[in-house]
């Protein structure tokens, strides 16, 4: 069981796209680490590095505290969970999950004994003589799972491993993850996923990614209640933050914005003075909106342009004038609003978000 | 679907088209067959389609001559059968060349020198004549034989006409070149569908531009490389390793081509699956990539053995035109000059070189189609 | 019996030469390149000179050959057709001025582009038609098993089977060559089919139609059931007929894999020679290239510079598929 370090990591394709720009990350022994961002944000590029399947064009990788940066996948003690399992459809699924000890040379009683202990942790000792293809996706996967316990790996690897099996399945399988997370404290997982709940549901830290930057690392609570930028704010979270353009008229301990050249709105964020004038960014979760009656004071008001009722939630896309997005306010169970009702809307100042013109968070410069 | 009258009556046009193409494309193999199976006399009188009727024959027949006479009340008389015991009637007969009808059987008739023929429908005759015969006389008739199919025509070909050993030999040319070039091509394809190394795209470029190379264009060079080669071994420049080789090297783009796409087409995850469990290269190709790409393995060996068991020209080129190395497709051609006319002897030979074609076609069927899929639909 | 043997001992050794090189190679090359037991960085180097090796390892057996059997040959072929008959004098032009001067080659030529022409469109053609049809019954798959069959056949094969229905008997005999009784039966007068000039080609050419029709079906076959039900239903909807399907919804839809049928026919066109050899050995009017440059390597000892250049015509025939083909392969290299 180890730590993984990447220092100035960057992978550059040989017709000179740059898919991963200087990656820094410091995994500790033992935790559950998430990449998670939008397809294409070079989250599996990046764990494909650490598992040596792709080359990593600059910088190192540590893990167990020895540079394995051109060490070949089989030796860096990793060991690889892929989206569509890989079993090996000609095996049984005691061979598939014997391989690698196989290969190691290892001798047949101890392959053996290996081999029927994952089974055992995994549920899988009836199936050990089936072919994958007699088995369910659920159990696919677990195979899947068992094969990566048995090479008892430094690191394990994930990829996306949940998003081939239905929804059901997926809420199940979730659990079992942890479960195993949980019965095996010691190692170190790293799983990738573009789904932000099973990051928020599995990490110990978030690695939230995007065209090939991290954008921010952090505890899943981390992410959601101080994004360091728009777009963590915006990822983390469903229905997802409003952002709003506005002006920012005052600086110091507190700063007030005006949006809509309409709503002055007064925050506890400090900003520095340089700033003052300029443009900003401000932000504040659907789930944070709330109704205010008549007179009481409001920080937008609009008319409802349409309203989603979900059962224990009811979603009201807001149209403030001067606010090119519908504003979307999320109240608690069923509320009697319809369509065309004029709404006045308010949150705590501490629940509010506020970024510079550069979408970076004030709360963290 | 929606059915109508006018569907049905579609439906009908089709069933008939279909039916009607699939006779065409069949009469001519059929016809070859019923004929390698009749009667060579038959086969050269009527046509096959007319094998399960009687056929008319004229026959001369000319009887023993006076050893076999016997005295009869002073006469001298020649007893037998025309049709030697075979099956048939006799219609009509004659005793001169100019009037071989004449006469219908059960009747009696005498020439000029008062030797009195009888002949019945069952073939029986009987000659009488005051003097003995010095020779046997001769006896025109019309008989009708009934439909007669035997195994003679394929006895005839596999021992008098060399097929026997023509066939040994295209079995011993077509296994070997069908085997090693899959091995060879199996390898080469997992290299250039897997691996990475610089000038790959090149090489499979080259291969699908040697796909379509004539063979034409290798037959000098290589025919002049052979005897050169042998010169230095001091060996004969034409021999079963060449032929071997020749195949080889003529199948490979086809095979490295099909395998690449099939083997390029398995889901990566499992090759890197294996990489990280700690596999080399071989022992992916030994445990994963051999074991899944069976399907199109056979197809390709299917390919490989029709195309090798019914090639002429390399065959020809490179093996030689001798009696011992002649491989059927040879053989047969050889047939062609020197039997043209026989067709009991060319239909019987041409069956026995495609039997082995048509079992491996009918029963390896499914194999051959994907093979084709593969090679052809993007 | 006992060649046999021979034979199946030689296959198994050589099976095993082949099956040695590559384990041997492999493993000799863990050998000199350890990757076990070893400071890192050692292993690391060591994997990476093995992965640089390896391929070539796995390449080279075919490499070689492909290089010695095709790629070697084609230059020399060239070459040659500079040469004499021999192949060792040189001399310059002349068997380039030979061949346009020759009857025999413009001959050869034209046939060449009329077997072109025909036989891949008909095939194709007729391929296509049963290939719907066949989709249609319930019986196709017999139909289709049958009309596929001929593919099994080898030419020289399928020769003597057409030779024995274009089967001619003179004066009143009865026909035994099945076309010869039909044109009898319908009151025509029997002719020796493959001796009419110019038009023995086409008898020719129909041995050719009948063995790729099967291809041409099996092929398109597959490529019409890869066509989304959606479409035809939603030009069903649309109100088209079955013909306005066929053509405009369905035919289009599979026009790349037509066009793959048809170059493969095409290069099988002018490869195949045996039919000619065995039909007519070239007489009558119906030499093609593909058996002129066969004649020309055996006829009277032989003249390698005259067969190297009809060889070479064949050859520059072929080009601009083999451009196409390899075109396609990059495209498609670049699409993964």
């Amino acid at each position: 069981m180890a730590n993984v370090k990447l220092t100035n990591v960057k992978k550059v394709y040989s017709n000179n796209v740059e898919v991963m720009r200087d990656i820094n990350l410091d995994i500790q022994q033992g935790e559950f680490i998430v990449f998670v961002g939008p397809s294409g944000c070079g989250k599996s590029t990046l764990l494909r590095m650490i598992s040596g399947l792709e080359e990593i064009s600059d910088g190192t990788l540590e893990i167990d505290n020895q540079d394995v940066t051109h060490v070949p996948p089989s030796l860096r003690g990793v060991a690889m969970v892929f989206q569509s399992y890989a079993l090996y459809p000609h095996m049984t699924v005691y061979d598939n999950m014997a391989f690698s000890l196989q290969i190691a040379k290892m001798n047949k009683q101890e392959i053996d004994a290996q081999v029927r202990r994952a089974a055992e942790m995994l549920q899988l000792t009836p199936y050990l003589d089936r072919l994958p293809k007699a088995l369910s996706g659920g159990q696919r996967q677990r195979v899947a799972i068992g094969r990566a316990i048995v090479r008892r790996p430094k690191v394990f690897l994930f990829d996306e491993p949940l998003s081939n099996l239905d929804a059901a399945l997926r809420v199940a399988t979730r659990m079992e993850i942890a479960n195993l997370k949980e019965s095996m404290p010691d190692s170190t997982m790293i799983y990738v996923t573009h789904d932000q709940i099973e990051a928020m549901t599995l990490a110990d830290r978030i690695v939230l990614l995007s065209a090939g930057n991290i954008e921010q690392v952090g505890s899943p609570l981390e992410l959601y209640s101080n994004p360091e930028n728009v777009f963590v704010a915006k990822f983390i979270g469903s229905p997802a933050m409003n952002v709003m353009p506005c002006v920012i008229e005052s600086t110091g301990e507190r700063t007030a914005v005006k949006v809509a050249d309409k709503f002055t709105i007064q925050s506890p964020i400090a900003s520095p003075t340089e700033d003052n004038g300029k443009s900003g960014f401000l932000g504040v979760r659907p789930e944070d909106l709330v109704m205010v009656q008549d007179g009481d004071a409001a920080l937008l008001e609009g008319e409802v342009s349409f309203v989603e009722s979900l059962g224990e939630a009811t979603l009201l896309y807001v149209h403030v004038p001067g606010v090119t997005d519908a504003v979307i306010s999320k109240q608690q169970g069923t509320v009697n609003i319809h369509k065309g009702d004029k709404v006045r809307l308010t949150a705590l100042p501490e629940k509010l978000h506020l970024f510079n013109q550069d979408q970076q968070s004030y709360r963290c410069l | 679907m929606v059915t109508s009258k006018k569907g049905s009556a579609l439906t009908m046009v089709v069933h008939a088209t279909v039916l009607f193409l699939v006779i065409m494309w069949t009469i001519p193999t059929a016809g070859l067959f019923i004929s390698s199976i009749r009667d060579k006399d038959q086969l050269s009188v009527s046509g096959w389609w007319t094998a399960l009727s009687s056929s008319e024959q004229k026959i001369v027949y000319r009887t023993p001559d006076a050893d076999s006479e016997i005295q009869e009340n002073g006469l001298y008389v020649l007893r037998g059968n025309l049709l030697e015991g075979g099956s048939g009637k006799v219609v009509k007969f004659g005793i001169s060349s100019l009037k071989p009808e004449a006469f219908e059987p059960g009747t009696e008739t005498q020439d000029r020198r008062d030797v009195t023929f009888k002949i019945m429908a069952n073939g029986d005759y009987e000659v009488t004549s005051e003097k003995s015969f010095r020779r046997g006389v001769r006896i025109f008739y019309t008989a009708e034989v009934p439909p007669r199919f035997t195994l003679d025509n394929y006895r005839t070909v596999l021992n008098s006409e060399g097929l026997g050993q023509s066939f040994i030999n295209s079995l011993t040319v077509t296994i070997p070149a069908t085997v090693i070039p899959i091995l060879i091509a199996a390898f080469a394809a997992y290299a250039l569908a897997w691996m990475k190394f610089p000038g790959r795209a090149l090489l499979i470029a080259g291969v699908v531009g040697l796909l379509v190379v004539p063979l034409q264009m290798s037959l000098i060079p290589l025919l002049t490389a052979y005897s050169k080669i042998g010169a230095i071994f001091g060996i004969e420049a034409k021999g079963y390793v060449g032929i071997w080789l020749a195949h080889t090297g003529f199948g490979l783009p086809l095979a490295i081509y099909l395998l690449r796409n099939y083997i390029s087409g398995l889901p990566g995850e499992i090759i890197e699956s294996a990489r990280v469990d700690g596999a080399s290269d071989f022992v992916i190709f030994r445990k994963i990539i051999l074991p899944l790409s069976f399907p199109a393995l056979a197809s390709f060996a299917i390919f490989q053995f029709l195309w090798v068991w019914n090639d002429l020209l390399i065959a020809t080129v490179f093996l030689g035109n001798t009696e011992e190395s002649l491989v059927l497709t040879g053989r047969l051609r050889e047939l062609l000059g020197s039997r043209g006319g026989n067709w009991e002897i060319l239909t019987a030979s041409a069956f026995i070189t495609i039997i082995i074609p048509l079992m491996v076609f009918f029963g390896l069927q499914r194999y051959l189609v994907r093979g084709l899929l593969a090679g052809s639909v993007k | 019996m006992g060649q046999l043997a021979v034979a199946f001992l030689t296959m198994t050794l050589g099976v095993l030469t082949c099956a040695g090189y590559f384990y041997g190679s492999n493993a000799l090359l863990d050998v000199i390149f350890p990757s076990k037991n070893r400071p890192p960085e050692v292993v690391a180097r060591n994997l990476r000179i093995v992965n640089q090796v390896r391929p070539w390892l796995f390449l080279g057996p075919a490499l070689l050959l492909l290089f010695f059997y095709l790629f070697y040959p084609v230059v020399q072929s060239v070459i040659l057709s500079f040469y004499g008959r021999t192949g060792e004098e040189f001399v310059g032009l002349d068997n380039y001025l030979w061949l346009f001067q020759s009857g025999e080659f413009l001959e050869s030529f034209r046939n060449n582009m009329l077997w072109l022409i025909v036989v891949p469109t008909l095939s194709t053609f007729f391929g296509l038609i049963i290939a719907t049809m066949t989709d249609r019954i319930w019986w196709g798959n017999i139909a289709k098993t049958l009309i596929f069959m001929p593919m099994a056949i080898s030419f020289i094969g399928a020769s003597i089977i057409w030779k024995f229905i274009y089967e001619y008997r003179s004066g009143g005999d009865e026909q035994i060559g099945l076309l010869n009784a039909l044109v009898v039966f319908f009151g025509g007068e029997p002719q020796t089919w493959i001796q009419i000039p110019f038009w023995n080609n086409f008898f020719l050419m129909v041995i050719l139609v009948w063995i790729q029709t099967g291809f041409a079906m099996v092929i398109l076959s597959a490529a019409l059931r890869g066509i989304p039900d959606e479409t035809v239903e939603a030009a069903v909807l649309d109100g088209a007929s079955g013909l306005q399907i066929f053509f405009r919804i369905m035919v289009p839809q599979i026009w790349g894999t037509i066009a793959v049928v048809w170059t493969t026919i095409t290069i099988l066109v002018l490869k195949v020679f045996d039919i000619v050899l065995a039909m007519t050995n070239g007489q009558w009017g119906t030499q093609v290239l593909a058996n002129q440059m066969f004649s020309w390597l055996f006829q009277g000892g032989g003249d390698y510079g005259r067969s190297a250049v009809i060889a070479l015509v064949i050859m520059i025939l072929v080009l601009p598929i083999m451009v196409w083909n390899i075109k396609n392969a990059n495209a498609e290299m670049e699409g993964r």
